[in-house]
């Protein structure tokens, strides 16, 4: 099996190349054919390799190396991978997810000019991602990480004619730089310090060359983990996903919602022994992930795009993985990535569709009425929302947001302020999740809708809804039910979560979770089904609305950065935009210039001139000589 | 002769050369800046009989009959160029003339 | 032998071209292009001479000739790795520049190709001539026929770009001409032996101020050629004003001959001088990388932008070489090698854009990705390389340069890491104004004919070879971690 290994990422690399090379000289069917059809095969070929991985005894590893890389002094780095259980789980959500969106995809993007720069762009992405999980040093991680930032760039501003959607594929490549600098400024460090970038070597050594704590290895820790920060949209870099909404929406259920977001979980995850060596880093993530969960959560409640509800709410699931892993719930985290893959791609997804049949509408108070029109999109898409609002025994989100609330408090690095901001996230995606459907799909039609769906379309999503339910049944808590294949797995390649000593019953959470949750779709419902009278006065307050504007505003970061850094650089770079330096040379120029007009003057041509010239010096002379 | 004091004389001298002086800076004439030049070369002129005269030595003569010489072949070509100028440009103004360099 | 004929070649193919082109001045093209094609196959050839030295450290050819023995001048030449890989640039750039003048040029065609021949040669000549007056012959040999490159068939501000960049590599030249001549006669009265040869000078010894002011001497030419920041300002407006394909030479070439100076020579020669002003002068690379980027940012001319990430991209150069690591040693000939090719290829995106719109002016463009699919795609390739995406070969140079210098000087190096930042702004700057938003040029455009295609596909495929597989380069000049005491790993 070993020796396949390089197909999975091989695959969308071929599709890549087919596409972008030839693409405007192959029919529509035949580049929907290579572009889906590339993943799909990549994705058989992981589904094997899973089955096989679970046969096999615990702790394999499957390596292959294709070349080396470069080797100089003790520099080293080679394209090889290494897959293990970590790195499984994210190449089977890739892949699997992956050719979900791809064939979802041929049917949404079927009028679209630029079909084959579409998939071309898709199958790259696929492939960087797959090697940044897949890669077996930092090097290669950092590949495959640029990669991704490529490609999302390119696919945000898909539709490049219009100013925002570029302007947002910018602002999203130069956010996640800022963070990828940060973390390659920690690659820097790891190898000064332990003369390596092979992340097994890495974990070892570390482990044995560093003391808890230490001010190197916290700060390495914290490079790394701006590193995550800026590619996982979260505090303080967070700005550019709601932005990058501009992309088509199978691009938004891909890259910002299933796959690239993630990728600052699976980095932390991956450099696990690093963090844990460094208490504070530890707590300076799981601060982020919950104060980037609470405030995005906030402003994904007054959002009207329905895209952007879903992105800050996407931020706000990725801060829950943050949160996990800075407590040290590790495999909590990985299985808040599995869940979340499905039922947010399915919530993208639909919303596209949606937004499809609605002729481009993306404000939720324009739709309405759709339950009946749309009945397959309406209940794949509540699946979608209850498992956001994590309903509780039916729904996959609810596993793993129940085991993040409970490990909040109770594990390690757990903290009852942490755990009342997980709780409250817990009430306000509960209200948002609710308000979306009530709005969207109940009500009266106010957007008459145009085509329906067709069935390429909708089999993805019935495919994602039952995931996003049956997603969750592999690992129950420990009071409920015995079944934990997902943590036996994860918990080969990242620490078992340590627990506090004295702790209460684990049943108690539970339940004050299922209630938080419950209150908070009973008061979307009061709010927006019953059309409570509360909702008009807060209409007419003004501070309310002060309020909501700067909740819609993700809390006004945009202008603050605008303020802050934008605009001195932007001041900065255009008063020197003809370079100050130049200044002195041609200063010197001048000079001679001028010593030239100074000359010429006296070599005028006048006679007279001259012979006051003449006099002149020979006065001068006759006084040096007399003086003298 | 000897009534006369040198000073006195190189005293003339110097007058006559600054009028000489003055005439070719200020004139716009040719014609009267070559005899401003004149006075000059003749003031210089005056210089050398007085110092020959004071130290009695001929050098001092013979150093005017050089100038004399001199001046009168300055003189001829001089006027010689002023009548060129003169039928190519239809002007002795120093002033135009300076114009036409290059 | 061979490296004198791979100069004759080029000699008499430009004197070929120029009687050639008054009749035909097609065939002056074909000769051209010939020329140079036959001196990429010599320099291909020349691996073969490898296999002679499995060590892969020493010089493969040493050639000497007397020129003239009286003064101590001989004709030697000679070839190690360092030497082969630029050579093999300075031909690929060669054939490349032959192309893309292949319709630009319309008047004097002879003289052109005879310019672009000659320059080249001087290109040669500096990255393999081993006495160091038969060098300053090459370093000018190379430098008056890219003045007419310039000053004829350059735009509109030619005369002033052409006449800033003569004025100011004349005067570097002249400064090293001035630390050659005094090293000459230091060596002379130690031993006796009055010689220019650049073996025989390798083991001066001088005093420490000496030194110090013969090593400045030579550090003004290179750093005016390389060029260090407050030394840059010829090279915008030249790069911005010569033809395409004297860009392409300016950018890819010419540049790298002053980095090649400063490793072959000033490291070599003054090996303690040159520690002592490393700090001053990584300092200096630093802040040509922020400098640079920043400039590029905000300028509409687009010649112009990209010369200023060129100065960018050589301030890495500078802190790769005095940040004496190996690993940065490394990283700044990868950095020589991708940055010829990348900007080289942006060079040659902007003349092609030049050429259709007659502007070089980026917001007259926009929304051309439409219309040029194809050249859009290239111009993403070649933006990304030039902001060091992995994958493609800037990645490695600047990557071992960052990690090489860090361990020295982790200040510098994380300031020049941010440059990485201001590379990406830059260079989406210049994706966005040429190729998004609405189409706004109302003439029509074609994209990339199949000639523009065989240059951009062979710079393509190149960037990416190097950057997937650069272990044959780092192998090829591994000798370089000896050329000076202080460097380690």
């Amino acid at each position: 099996m070993e020796q396949y290994l390089y197909l999975i990422p091989a695959l969308p690399l071929i599709g890549f190349l087919v596409l972008s090379l030839a693409g405007k000289y192959l029919s529509r069917n035949f580049i929907a054919g290579i572009g889906a059809g590339s993943v799909c095969v990549s994705a058989l070929i992981t589904i094997i390799l899973g089955v096989r991985f679970l046969q096999s005894p615990p702790g394999t590893v499957y390596t292959q190396l294709l070349w080396h890389w470069f080797l100089t002094g003790h520099l080293s780095a080679d394209l090889s991978l290494r897959i293990d259980a970590l790195s499984l789980i994210f190449i089977c959500i890739i892949t699997f997810i992956g050719a979900l969106i791809h064939i979802y995809s041929i049917a949404f993007m079927r009028n679209d000019r630029d079909y084959a720069r579409f998939f071309a762009s898709m199958n790259l992405f696929v492939c960087a991602m797959l090697l940044l999980v897949m890669a077996d040093n930092l090097v290669l991680l950092y590949l495959g990480w640029e990669g991704v930032g490529l490609c999302s760039y390119l696919l945000i501003g898909f539709w490049y004619e219009t100013p925002a959607n570029y302007r947002a594929a910018n602002k999203a490549f130069v956010i996640t730089r800022i963070g990828d600098t940060a973390m390659i400024i920690g690659l820097f460090l790891i190898f000064k310090e332990l003369g390596t970038l092979y992340i097994p070597d890495i974990l070892i050594q570390s482990t044995q060359h560093f003391n808890s704590g230490s001010a190197t290895i916290t700060l390495i820790a914290l490079l790394l983990l701006s590193g995550g920060i800026g590619k996982s949209a979260q505090l303080p870099l967070q700005t550019w996903l709601p932005d990058a909404m501009a992309g088509p929406s199978p691009v938004s259920a891909l890259i910002h919602a299933a796959t690239m977001v993630t990728a600052g979980v699976y980095l932390i995850s991956r450099m696990h022994t690093i963090f844990e060596l460094s208490p504070l880093a530890m707590h300076v993530t799981a601060v982020i992930g919950a104060v980037t969960l609470f405030m995005a959560g906030c402003s994904a409640m007054v959002q009207t795009d329905i895209k952007r509800v879903l992105a800050y709410s996407t931020i706000s699931q990725i801060g829950y993985m943050f949160l996990a892993m800075g407590v040290g719930a590790w495999s909590a985290a990985i299985f808040h990535f599995f869940t979340h893959a499905f039922f947010k791609a399915l919530l993208f997804l639909a919303a596209g569709a949606v937004i499809e049949t609605l002729h481009h509408e993306h404000n939720i108070f324009k739709m309405g009425g759709l339950r009946k029109e749309m009945p397959v999109i309406y209940y794949t898409f509540t699946i979608g929302a209850a498992a956001l609002a994590a309903l509780p025994l039916v729904t996959a989100g609810f596993f793993s947001k129940d085991q993040i609330l409970w490990y909040a408090w109770s594990a390690g690095g757990g903290h009852p302020a942490l755990w009342a901001l997980a709780l409250s996230g817990a009430f306000i995606t509960a209200f948002y999740s609710t308000r979306l459907i009530l709005v969207v799909f109940w009500g009266d039609m106010k957007t008459t809708p145009g085509h329906l769906p067709s069935g390429i379309m909708t089999v993805p999503l019935i495919i994602l809804a039952f995931f996003s339910i049956a997603g969750g049944w592999i690992e129950w808590p420990h009071n409920l039910l015995h079944i934990s294949l997902f943590s036996e797995q994860v918990q080969q390649v990242l620490p078992v979560t340590q627990l506090k000593p004295h702790l209460p019953e684990e049943i108690v959470f539970q339940l004050i979770a299922v209630v938080v949750s419950l209150f908070g779709i009973y008061t979307g419902y009061a709010l927006y089904y019953r059309q409570s009278e509360l909702m008009t006065l807060w209409r007419q307050s003004a501070n309310v609305m002060t309020v909501r504007n700067f909740l819609l505003n993700g809390w006004r970061f945009d202008q603050l950065y605008d303020t802050l850094l934008v605009r001195p650089f932007l001041f900065i770079t255009r008063i020197n935009k003809s370079d100050v330096t130049d200044k002195l040379y041609t200063g010197i120029a001048d000079i001679h210039l001028q010593l030239n007009k100074l000359f010429s003057f006296f070599q005028n041509g006048s006679l007279r001139w001259y012979v006051a010239g003449v006099l002149i010096g020979i006065l001068f002379i006759i006084t040096l000589q007399l003086l003298l | 002769m000897s009534s006369i004091h040198a000073h006195t004389v190189l005293i003339v001298a110097a007058i006559l050369f600054v009028l000489g002086l003055a005439g070719a800076l200020i004139r716009r004439n040719v014609i009267f800046m070559l005899l401003s030049i004149e006075i000059m070369l003749n003031a210089a002129g005056l210089a050398f009989v007085v110092a020959g005269a004071r130290w009695q030595q001929p050098d001092g003569q013979i150093m005017y009959l050089f100038i004399l010489a001199m001046a009168a072949a300055e003189v001829s070509v001089a006027l010689a160029l002023v009548l060129q100028i003169h039928h190519q440009h239809k002007t002795l103004d120093i002033e135009q003339l300076k114009e036409l360099k290059d | 032998m061979i490296l004198i004929w791979m100069i004759c070649i080029l000699l008499s193919g430009g004197i070929l071209c120029w009687l050639t082109a008054q009749r035909l001045p097609l065939l002056a093209k074909w000769i051209a292009l010939l020329t140079v094609i036959a001196d990429m196959l010599i320099a291909c050839w020349l691996f073969r001479v490898y296999e002679a030295f499995p060590d892969n450290t020493s010089w493969f050819i040493n050639y000497q000739a007397n020129w003239i023995p009286s003064v101590g001048i001989s004709f030697h030449v000679a070839l190690d790795g360092f030497s082969h890989l630029l050579l093999l640039l300075t031909f690929f750039l060669g054939i490349l520049s032959v192309l893309c003048s292949w319709k630009e040029v319309r008047e004097k065609t002879g003289f052109y190709f005879f310019c672009l021949l000659w320059s080249l040669a001087g290109i040669s000549g500096v990255f393999i001539a081993m006495d160091l007056f038969l060098f300053y012959f090459c370093w000018e040999i190379m430098l008056i026929p890219m003045f007419f490159l310039i000053v004829i068939w350059g735009d509109a501000r030619r005369r002033y770009a052409a006449y800033k960049f003569f004025i100011f590599t004349q005067v570097g030249s002249l400064l090293m001409l001035l630390a050659i001549l005094a090293l000459y006669f230091i060596h002379g009265r130690q031993t006796g032996n009055y010689t220019f040869d650049y073996f025989g000078l390798l083991h001066t010894v001088t005093d420490g101020a000496t030194a110090k002011w013969i090593m400045l001497g030579f550090l003004f030419a290179f750093a005016i050629k390389l060029p260090v920041v407050p030394f840059h300002n010829w090279l915008p407006d030249a790069h911005s004003e010569a033809p395409t394909a004297g860009s392409l030479l300016l950018a890819g070439l010419l540049l790298k001959t002053g980095a090649y100076g400063i490793i072959r020579f000033v490291l070599p020669f003054f090996p303690e001088a040159s520690v002592s002003i490393a700090p001053w002068m990584i300092f200096l690379g630093v802040t040509g990388i922020i400098y640079g980027a920043l400039l590029a940012f905000s300028q509409t001319d687009l010649k112009r932008l990209i010369a200023y990430t060129s100065v960018s991209h050589m301030g890495f150069v500078l802190v790769g070489i005095f940040s004496f690591s190996n690993i940065a040693m490394q990283g700044v000939v990868m950095q020589i090698l991708t940055h010829g090719i990348s900007t080289g290829a942006l060079f040659v995106m902007a003349g092609m854009l030049k050429e259709r719109l007659h502007t070089r002016d980026i917001t007259q463009m926009g929304g051309l990705w439409t219309s040029m699919p194809a050249l859009g795609g290239v111009a993403i390739l070649f933006t990304m390389a030039s902001a060091g995406l992995p994958a493609l070969g800037n990645f490695i140079a600047e990557f071992f340069i960052l990690l090489g210098a860090f361990a020295g000087n982790p200040v510098f190096s994380v300031i020049a890491t941010l440059g990485l930042i201001l590379s990406a702004l830059y260079s989406l700057r210049m994706l966005q104004k040429v190729f998004m938003g609405q189409q706004t040029v109302t003439v029509p455009v074609k994209d990339i004919s199949t000639r523009e295609f065989i240059i951009m596909a062979a710079l393509s495929i190149s960037i990416v070879i190097l950057g997937l597989f650069p272990q044959p380069v780092i192998d090829t000049v591994r000798h370089l971690s000896t050329i000076h005491p202080s460097i380690h790993e």
